[in-house]
This record gives C-alpha cells, structure tokens and sequence, in this order.
C-alpha cells in the first residue's frame, strides 16, 4: 500500500514553493543550528559540564530564570487587568493605548535598554524616587527585573484579549440571573475560560525574557555572580574566543527554549481540544 | 411605540447591569491599567525625546551629521534591504504550500517555522560565527578564498534574515487557510494560468497582512541587536548598524547622541505600531475571525 504523502490538487507550485521553503528554511535555520549540537560533540562531556555547573553559570542561570519567572508572573497579572480594561471599558484615548501595548515588540531592544536605564538611574525621573527610599534599580538584579517586564508586556495582553472579546456575554448574565454576584462571577465562569490564554501568555513572555539580551545588558551592570545574564555570559565567553563555552551554554539555552516552545505547544493543544469537546 | 422603545431601552440597561462592576471597581482597575502602562510603556516613550532633545534642536540634528552614524544608517538599509525581499519569498512561497496543499508533516513544518522566535539572539549570531567564524566549520576555506563574512556585510545580513525569517510567514499563513483555495481552483478552470491565479486572486485578498508582515520584518530587521551584535565586530564606520551605534555612543558617555539615534528607531517602532492599527482597520471587516497579534501562533485558541 502505497502511503498518501500529498493529497491531489489542481492548484499548481506545490514542489516548487515546498521545495523552496524547506530548502532555504534548511540553509538559513536549520542547518547553522544544528551545527551548534555539532560542536558539542568536539567537548568532552567532563568539559561540557565543567562549564556549563561553574558557579558563575550557575548564578547566571538563577538571575536570567528567576527574573524572567518574576516578570512573566506581573505581567501574567498587570497584563490580564490590561486586557479586561481594554476589552470591557470605554475611555478616552483607548485606542492609542490598545495599539501602544505592542511597543515592546517593535521597539529596538537596544533602545529599550538605555531608556529604562536612563529612568531608572540615580537621577532618572523613576529612579530619583525610588533611591531615598533605598530602592537601587539600575545596575542591580532588579533592573534585569524591570527590563524583563518590559519586554514581556504584549504577550498576556495579546493572549488574553482575543478570548476575552469572544467571551459569551450571555453566561455572565445567566451566572447573575441564578443569583451570583460579581466576583463570584468572575471566579466561577470568567477565569476558568480565561487560564489557557493567560498560561499561553505567562509562558511566552518567560521564553522571549529567558534568551532576551539586548535590554537588559544596558540595565544590568553586568558584574559577574551577581547581575550577569546567561546570554550575556555567553557573550564574554565569544569574546575570549572561548567558542567551545560558548556552544555549551548556548545548548543549554537552546534546550530550554525548545522545551519552553513545545510547552506553550501543549498548552495550546489541550485548550483547543477542551473547546473543540463542547 | 414609544413606550416599546423604552421598554427596549431598560431591558439593555438591566442586562448591562448584570455584567458590569461597580463604578468603584472600574476606575480602580482603569487606574491600576494605565498606571501600568505609564511606568513601563509611556514613561519610556517619552524619555527617549526628551532625552534627545535635552540640548536643544542644533545639537539633535548635529548626532546625524556624524559620518559613522550615517554609515550606520546606511549599513542599517542595506540589509534589511537584502533581508526583507528573502524572507519575503520565503514567506510566500511556504504559505503558499501550506496553505492551498495537504501534505504529510505539515504541523511539525508550521511549528519549526517559529524557531527563530524561540532562540535567542545571542544564539542567532553564535551559529553563524561557530560555521563562518576563523575557528568554524568552513572558516579556514573561506579566509583562503579572501571571503569575509563574520566581522562584514555578509554575517550581518545573514544574522538578520534568521532573526526575521517567521514574520511574513507567520501573517500569511493563518490568514490563507481561512481563505481555502476555491477562489485559486475557479481561476484554473476558467483557464488562468497558476501565475495568474497567484497575481489575480491570491495576491489580492492577501495584501494587507503582506504589507504588514513586511512592514513588521523591516521594523525587526532594522531594530536587531543581539544577533548582529556578536557577528559584527564593531567596527566603527563600516559594520556597526543603528542599534550598535546606539551602543557605542552611549557606552562612550555621549547620552544625546544615543538617545538621537534611539529616537530615530523609536520612530520606525511608532511608525510600525500606527500601520498595523490601520491595517487591522481595514481587514478588520473581512476576516474579523483572524487573530492579528503577534505573539499568539498560527492555529492558537482565540
């Protein structure tokens, strides 16, 4: 029995935009990142985990993991309130800041780093503020905090927003007719439809924080053990031409994103299936 | 009549009534939104021209007269010039046989597609410098050959084409599955040609999200920081785009001159974020079912 690898079409071009696509996607992506798992295998495994448990790379992973978690977690909350009041409430200017909200995806990370510094510094218009109340935010871990936040804004607004505006108002008002009050409302019927974007979201915001370099360099300071983020160590470790620690922390990285990619995967599939059953 | 209108009326007013909040609750989570966005979004916008502007207009425009921030700019088009055209192909090309074809492995194609999205930048460039580099896979032939790619034009091109390569795929895809491929099979069988089929139906119920999807890569291509950071070598004048010239003038204490250059990018962004506004608007009508954000993936609940 002959497998079924393409069903038959009139439309024509199948081999060649397939052909294309899989051959340049091979060029561009595929190959140059498999030839990163390639160089691994040039280190000795005592080698590759020499680097990859030093402590510095330990701290590294604890600050880029641990910020990111923080900042995908505000963001899962301040991001939510972002949506519902876009979504349910009229206010003057709406619109401007519906379309602001994706800033941080278009802005230049590069930018966003030295604006948030210049903020936040001793003598920024935040960071003024904040310094007598002995709150340090630049060049400490709270600034990769802050940079992180940043960058992680859009995702649960634009995970949770969708779900919200198709949301059957006539639930709501059903809830409210059998004698639930608002808040209950919102615990029993709003959230339960609301947790897989927002999971989406939390989870994307983690990812796109977890590899995010540009921003945070700025606002970071940087100092080994205490303020360095992994791709930045990755980074110095280029710089010394030492490529093979490069390559094991960037497997290291890799291997999470991947994970990550295919969590956010998972999430998706098991919130479609559980629409797809009513 | 009358009375039944205004029957109509109250009965709309009870319903609302019975899915909103409190007037109270409402304006606190308005507060506690915008107050948000102003720490993190408006704040920022703002100090990036009032720090520009900080020494007054002369100055401002003195930061674009500099021959290396016009090199950087030039170096900046260039290759998104070069980038953008290849992705652009390749996002046609691989939405066209997704889309309009059923084939085996389809799924797996649609989500290797958004790996770049997943990696990060620093891994972007540590890839071709690992196949380029001095120390690479094939960088002995290349410096043999007196071929420069790590450290010039080529790497940085390259670092940005992966980095952007999902975006105009990502907006087609979606948007021609709805489609199906009926319009394309009638075209056929009135004897247009494929090409025809392509240009004539295809092209013309695509075009805004193509237009986005292109305007978004630019808006990504010119931004990159990361990626081009490790295979540029920052030489000044020659392989450093925009956003490292950012870098070196602020790294070099020259604070309006950075945010000068910054503020140009932060104009790119602006000016990205005001045409997917009003390409939303104009789409908005034909294919409200399509989830337009970015961050959600082809095929995601909505």
């Amino acid at each position: 029995m002959a497998l079924v690898l393409k069903q038959p079409s009139v439309l024509p071009g199948f081999g060649l935009t397939l052909g294309f696509a899989l051959f340049y996607f091979s060029l561009i992506v595929l190959i140059p990142l498999s030839g990163l798992f390639v160089k691994t295998t040039t280190l000795t495994w005592e080698q590759f985990w020499h680097t990859v448990s030093e402590p510095r790379a330990l701290a590294s992973y604890q600050l880029t993991f641990g910020a990111s978690f923080l900042g995908a977690l505000i963001n899962g909350f301040f991001g939510s309130v972002v949506a519902w009041v876009l979504v349910r409430y009229r206010f003057p200017g709406r619109s401007i800041v519906d379309a602001l909200v994706d800033l941080p995806f278009a802005l230049p990370t590069a930018v966003a780093g030295i604006t948030l510094t210049a903020i936040y510094s001793s003598n920024g218009w935040i960071g003024r503020y904040l310094e007598p109340l002995g709150l340090k935010v630049a060049f400490t871990p709270l600034g990769v905090l802050v940079a992180l936040t940043f960058i992680g804004l859009p995702f649960v607004v634009r995970t949770v927003q969708p779900v919200l505006q198709d949301l059957d108002m006539e639930v709501e008002e059903a809830a409210t007719t059998l004698g639930a009050n608002r808040w209950q409302t919102f615990r029993a019927v709003i959230v339960p439809e609301l947790w897989p974007a927002l999971l989406t979201g939390m989870a994307m915001a983690f990812a796109r924080s977890v590899g995010e370099y540009g921003s945070v360099i700025f606002i970071a300071g940087n100092m080994p053990l205490k303020s360095e983020i992994t791709p930045l160590l990755i980074m110095t470790k280029l710089e010394q031409y030492d490529y093979a620690g490069a390559t094991a922390l960037g497997v290291v990285m890799l291997v999470v994103s991947f994970v990550l990619a295919l969590m956010i995967n998972l999430i998706q599939w098991w919130s479609s299936r559980r629409h797809t059953a009513r | 009549m009358s009375t039944e209108i205004a029957a109509r009326v109250k009965n709309e007013e009870w319903k609302a009534s019975l899915t909103s909040e409190r007037a109270l609750v409402r304006w606190a989570l308005i507060i506690a939104a915008l107050g948000y966005l102003t720490l993190f979004l408006f704040i920022p916008l703002a100090a990036v021209f009032t720090e520009a502007l900080k020494n007054g207009l002369e100055s401002y425009f003195a930061s674009f007269q500099d021959p290396d921030a016009l090199a950087a700019i030039r170096l900046t088009v260039l290759a998104a010039s070069l980038a953008v055209p290849l992705n652009l192909t390749f996002g046609v090309a691989a939405a066209w046989a997704i889309a309009k074809f059923e084939f085996v492995g389809k799924q797996i194609l649609i989500t290797l597609i958004d790996i770049p999205l997943a990696v990060s930048p620093v891994i972007s460039g540590l890839i071709y410098v690992l196949l380029f580099g001095a120390q690479g896979w094939v960088g002995p032939w290349l410096a043999e050959h007196d071929i420069k790619i790590i450290f010039a034009l080529p790497g940085i091109v390259l670092a940005t084409t992966f980095v952007t390569v999902p975006f105009i795929a990502r907006e087609l895809i979606p948007l021609m599955q709805s489609q199906g491929r009926e319009e394309e099979e009638a075209a056929l069988t009135l004897g247009a040609s494929g090409w025809q089929a392509f240009t004539r139906v295809t092209l013309p119920n695509i075009k805004w999200s193509l237009l986005y999807g292109v305007i978004l890569s630019n808006a990504r291509a010119m931004g990159e920081f990361g990626a081009v950071s490790v295979v540029s070598g920052h030489i000044r004048g020659l392989t450093n785009t925009l956003p490292l010239h950012v870098e070196i003038l602020y790294n070099e204490y020259n604070a309006v001159g950075a945010f000068a250059v910054a503020s140009l990018l932060t104009l790119l962004a602006i000016v990205t974020l005001i045409a997917k506004t009003m390409i939303e608007r104009k789409t908005a009508s034909s294919r409200s079912a399509h989830d337009p954000a970015w961050s959600t993936q082809p095929g995601s609940p909505s």
